[in-house]
């Protein structure tokens, strides 16, 4: 589905991403951790094509198609979803005509029919339901007035909406209680199949108890320099960033 | 029309023309009023650059053209010429029409008011209620010599009268069509809503252009505001955008009544408005509220001036620009807190953004505060839409173009939320939407 090439990225002209290579096939989950500063966002970042981070080299080849050249609302159209760190508030504008507008982009560049008002209404009950949102809330503008909790429950609501082919989840569980982080999880359950990927981008292996991922990249200094299953994390959890810093200089100087 | 003779001698010789059609009514004691409103115009130059309420607005293109003022003119009225689509729909109202100024009755659909309740035209009023009108427009103020060269040719108008204790249920909706196939006109209507104690009254003024001349509007809008009463004044600006127009409001406010104001401009050549309000008793609450866009090579210039002459009491403004192209906007936002206004509560807040590289803004927030157990705040931004806002909707698969329509829609919100007509909302966003040439959301 995913497959990242030795790519290298800037932010206001300091070199983030060093070279980083990873493969995501289809149903799989992996997750990325690492310390802060390591690049974990400029990665979900560059992967969604925020202007504000400038690939300096390497390649993303996403669904047989070079994702580098696309805009990001062409991106989302073949299939990513990005759910922001910090979601945007968009007010004078409800929930549903936010999502309605970006699902029938999305189904025009597909060169399907709009969706019709019923259907679309019946689906927004049921996913609000997986996330125990009420209906007010869709109503409500785009994440204006909403909790930091209400916020990152929109953005998974937004992915169970949208249903894209691989959902890149940047810090997801930052400023979760253990409630919270268990819908939010519950959603993003909800979304995995055996045709969807996930990655999930996070700092601590909690968030990692309830979405278990396939694989787990420890990512440092703009490369990922350890990779194993999900007991990975566990390990990282109990020993901390230090042990795998550490190691990576043994190896080195081997 | 170049101008050969210069404005303030053409709009004076003008007058002889316009006193000569007076007939009998050149007797009546308002037509003091014109009288002192000469001698005021003789005196009075029009302002320039080198005025400081004037530093950013050249006058200029509205001196260098003669336009002949409405009452002087007989127009070929054509009905076909109040178009559906200026009219605000989805809620009753009572509607009242001026074409170039000039009450129109049959365009006009006031239907019934509850008694005691004016709403016509200052021409009939002059006639019908002179008490009212010698008790209210014999002490306006003329500061500047578009405020004489309105007062001069006051002749028509909007008049506005809610008695004590009365409650206008319905809206008032006051279209002013301007413009003309064959002339240049000065449109000049005076404007008087007067709210005694206790009373309520909501009222949509809507100016729109029509016509291939361009033309000059002049106005003057006054507002009493009686003890306890509510008033809520709309003013959707729209018009043609090779026209000119000019507005001086002036609100008094008395012991705990409420005043809002929404000013919403959308197009001309040269728009100019002062909005003043004098909180002139205890427990007054003001809110002023704006809305500017602008493109092409627009000019649009907000001033207002809100007075806290008494304690105790509350100012509410918000002031929002977007700016396109070549356009240049001005706002200047002037509070006063007098030494005697203890307990104030004075809050202004202007946000512009510029879309274009060459659209500019001069913005200048003014508080002066002599009173010293007060609560103020004031601030200016200027700036470019959200990046990262932009990237998270595109992120959605939204287009660039929808995706800065939803951000200029998330701009304005906080403004067009005040908005009390549901209905009026969503015709206040579809305008916006036109206005900027951009794909509604």
């Amino acid at each position: 589905m995913l497959s990242i090439k030795e790519l290298k990225a800037q932010v206001e002209g300091k070199d983030i991403l060093k070279g980083l290579n990873l493969e995501v096939k289809a149903g799989e989950v992996h997750a990325i951790m690492g310390p802060n500063g390591s690049g974990k966002s400029t990665l979900a970042n560059v992967l969604a094509g925020n202007e504000g981070y400038e690939v300096t080299g390497g390649e993303v080849i996403f669904e047989n198609k070079n994702l580098l050249e696309m805009d990001p609302e062409d991106r989302a159209r073949e299939g990513l979803f990005l759910a922001f760190q910090y979601p945007i508030e968009i007010p004078g504008i409800s929930n549903s005509t936010f999502l309605k507008t970006a699902i029938n982009e999305i189904r025009k560049y597909k060169g399907l029919p709009e969706i019709a008002a019923k259907e679309f209404l019946v689906l927004m009950r049921e996913k609000a339901k997986i996330l125990g949102m009420d209906d007010n809330l869709i109503s409500r503008s785009v994440n204006t007035g909403f909790s930091g909790g209400e916020k990152k429950r929109n953005e998974i609501f937004q992915l169970l909406m949208l249903n894209p082919k691989l959902a890149i989840l940047d810090e997801t569980d930052s400023g979760l209680d253990i409630d919270a982080l268990r819908i939010v999880s519950n959603g993003v359950n909800e979304f995995r199949s055996r045709d969807n990927s996930v990655i999930v981008v996070t700092h601590y292996q909690r968030l990692l108890d309830y979405i278990v991922p396939d694989f787990v990249h420890v990512l440092y200094k703009g490369k990922i320099i350890k990779s194993g299953g999900k007991e990975l994390a566990l390990e990282l959890e109990e020993k901390g960033y230090d042990w795998v810093k550490n190691s990576e200089l043994t190896a080195a100087s081997v | 029309m170049t101008n050969k003779i210069g404005a303030k001698q053409w709009y004076l010789e003008n007058f002889k023309i316009f006193e000569s059609k007076l007939n009998g009514e050149s007797e009546s004691s308002f037509h003091k009023v014109r009288h002192g409103a000469l001698r005021k115009l003789q005196e009075l130059e029009f302002p320039t650059v080198k005025n400081e309420e004037w530093k950013y607005t050249n006058v200029k293109p509205v001196l260098n053209q003669n336009f002949t003022p409405a009452a002087n003119l007989k127009f070929k009225t054509d009905n076909s010429i109040l178009k559906q689509e200026y009219l605000f729909e989805g809620f009753d109202h009572h509607l009242i029409v001026f074409v170039n100024g000039l009450f129109n009755p049959e365009l006009s659909n006031i239907g019934r008011l509850p008694q005691g309740v004016i709403v016509d035209n200052l021409k009939s009023t002059i006639k019908n209620r002179p008490e009212l009108v010698e008790k209210f427009l014999h002490r306006s103020k003329i500061i500047t010599a578009f405020d004489a060269l309105n007062a001069l040719y006051a002749y028509d108008g909007l008049f506005i009268f809610i008695p004590e204790g009365k409650a206008l249920v319905k809206p008032i909706h006051v279209m002013y069509i301007n413009g003309d196939n064959e002339t240049n006109v000065l449109s000049q209507p005076k404007n008087t809503i007067i709210a005694e104690s206790n009373s309520q009254v909501s009222v949509i003024t809507n100016y729109v252009g029509t016509g291939s001349k361009n033309y000059f509007s002049n106005i003057v809008t006054e507002v009493f505001t009686d003890a306890n009463a509510v008033v809520d004044l709309y003013k959707i600006q729209n018009e043609k955008t090779d026209s000119f127009h000019i507005e001086r409001t002036e609100i008094h406010q008395k012991k705990e009544s409420v005043f809002s104001h929404f000013n919403i401009s959308f197009g001309g050549a040269l728009i100019r408005n002062d909005i003043n309000s004098t909180l002139d008793d205890e427990f007054c609450e003001c809110n002023f509220n704006g809305l500017y866009l602008a493109n092409d090579k627009q000019h649009v210039d907000n001033h207002t001036f809100v007075d806290h002459a008494t304690p105790n009491c509350l100012s509410n403004e918000l002031y929002k620009g977007i700016l396109d192209d070549e356009s240049h906007g001005v706002f200047n936002g002037k509070i006063l807190v007098r030494k005697d206004a203890q307990k104030t509560n004075a809050y202004q807040s202007n946000k512009t953004v510029l879309m274009s590289k060459k659209a500019t803004i001069d913005t200048k927030p003014q508080l002066e505060i002599y009173a010293d157990d007060v609560k103020c705040s004031h601030g200016a931004t200027v700036g470019h839409l959200d990046d990262t806002a932009f990237f998270y909707i595109r992120s959605r698969g939204v287009p660039s173009s929808i995706a800065k329509s939803m951000l200029i829609r998330a701009f304005v919100s906080d403004v067009i939320e005040k908005v009390k007509i549901e209905s009026l909302k969503e015709k206040l966003n579809h305008m916006i939407f036109e206005h900027l040439n951009r794909e509604e959301i």
